[in-house]
């Protein structure tokens, strides 16, 4: 099975590929053998779980109810458009990479018509449905805390957005209306592994793309030259658990950003620079230079503007891509007013 | 509508701090009166570069370019100008 590491959501066909028969022509469906642990396995791993489906959505619904498995899936795709168009709408709501997505359907029609508009995504026959557990794709080195509930972040994230739309006020009133408080912590043991996971499965808002294993992450949370920051968000709904990182080493003259990443399931609350003006602050406290490495990676281009934004230049050009920034820490940029800071 | 009233609508639409009809004229620094993120950086980057169709290279995303409608104006001409 070719399929590429790091999916973050599994796709399902319904008839045929998650129960035998075809619901719309009167069959009794009934599911396929195993599907109800390897669904239960995946959602505990942390990946997510969709539906793209040609039926009537009530019926498929009805009976994904009768079979109790129908709060596995997130924005489930029942329809008669085209399935490219369904995972399209999917990868939106969940705000993932189309790499990351694996689609399993029983017509080869289908399977080709997806990858025809979506060359980056991962297909594979309805017919291998049980080799999924065991592929390493969908074994993720960790599973955190926030692995097993990240379901129920994206069930409150949908429920925001539900309640965003129905919001009459102005933006700002509405992220004020949040309630939402931005913790910044130095590491604990605790969270280095889901700060492994987030170097790994972080692509927009990642300043270098680096990725540091556990044991190294460990190094840093215990040297006295560096600073190894955690943040966390909470809002009225819950917590969307730890959203951010950074990484920095300390030296006589300067701090050095080495690291910097924030989930892109919160890019949409404005909160993308507030842990780097924490660190702009406490490098200005201290006295020091700051200085930060970026490396282009086709997707982090949103970081890169980030940067740049909160004032930092281009001072030198290293290896291997790396790029150099400094902020000579003249302007600093007033935390977001809807947003309660918290520092650990 | 002029290159100017278009920035200024497209900031009052993004910007969330801009929400409550806040008057700015075309030399505030949008930078000091309300909070950039992110999202909006990267936004007004892919607004500029789609809406007068050029490229906004690294060595240009300098936040002086950026922090008034007057500097985007201008920064916008003086690309079509070299073109």
């Amino acid at each position: 099975m070719e399929i590429k590491n790091g999916i973050k959501c599994v796709v399902w066909d319904l008839d045929n590929t998650l129960w035998d028969g075809v619901l719309s022509e009167g069959d009794e469906v009934t599911l396929k053998p195993q599907i109800r642990e390897i669904l239960e396995e995946l959602d505990r791993r942390g990946i997510l779980l969709s539906i793209a489906s040609k039926n009537n959505i009530d019926d498929a619904m009805n009976k994904l109810k009768e079979f109790e498995i129908d709060h596995y899936f997130l924005y489930p795709q029942i329809h008669w458009e085209p399935k490219s168009k369904s995972l399209d709408a999917i990868r939106q709501s969940i705000n993932i990479g189309m790499d990351t997505l694996l689609f399993i359907d029983d017509r080869p029609f289908e399977l080709d018509e997806v990858k025809s508009v979506h060359a980056a995504i991962n297909c594979v026959h309805a017919d291998r449905y049980q080799e999924l557990l065991d592929h390493s794709s969908l074994i993720p080195a960790f599973i955190t805390e926030d692995s097993v509930k990240r379901r129920l972040m994206y069930l409150e994230d949908m429920k925001r957005k539900q309640e965003e739309e129905a919001f009459s006020g102005t933006s700002e009133e509405f992220l004020k209306s949040l309630g939402m408080k931005f913790i910044i912590s130095e590491a604990g043991e605790e969270d280095l592994k889901r700060a492994e996971e987030l170097t790994v499965r972080t692509n927009q808002l990642n300043s270098t793309g680096r990725i540091y294993s556990y044991d190294e992450l460990n190094h840093f949370r215990e040297s006295p030259g560096h600073k190894l920051y955690v943040c966390e968000l909470t809002d009225k709904y819950g917590s969307y658990g730890k959203i951010g990182i950074a990484l920095a080493e300390l030296t006589e003259t300067h701090w050095h950003i080495k690291l910097l990443i924030m989930s892109c399931r919160v890019i949409s609350h404005g909160v993308g620079t507030v842990l780097l003006t924490h660190i702009m602050q406490q490098a200005k406290q201290a006295n020091k230079r700051l200085l930060a490495d970026f490396k282009n990676t086709e997707r982090n281009k949103m970081m890169y503007v980030s940067y740049r934004f909160s004032n930092f230049k281009e001072i030198a050009k290293a290896e291997d891509g790396f790029v150099i920034l400094e902020n000579d820490l003249t302007t600093i940029q007033k935390f977001p007013p809807y947003i309660e800071l918290l520092v650990r | 509508m002029s290159m100017h009233e278009q920035i200024r609508n497209f900031i009052q639409d993004n910007l969330v701090v801009f929400d409550d009809d806040v008057e700015f004229s075309n030399e505030d620094n949008i930078f000091e009166l309300g909070f950039v993120n992110s999202l909006f950086a990267m936004k007004l980057v892919t607004y500029i570069e789609s809406e007068f169709n050029t490229t906004i290279e690294s060595e240009e995303m300098d936040i002086n370019n950026f922090n008034t409608i007057d500097n985007i104006v201008n920064f916008i001409h003086s690309k079509t100008v070299y073109q």
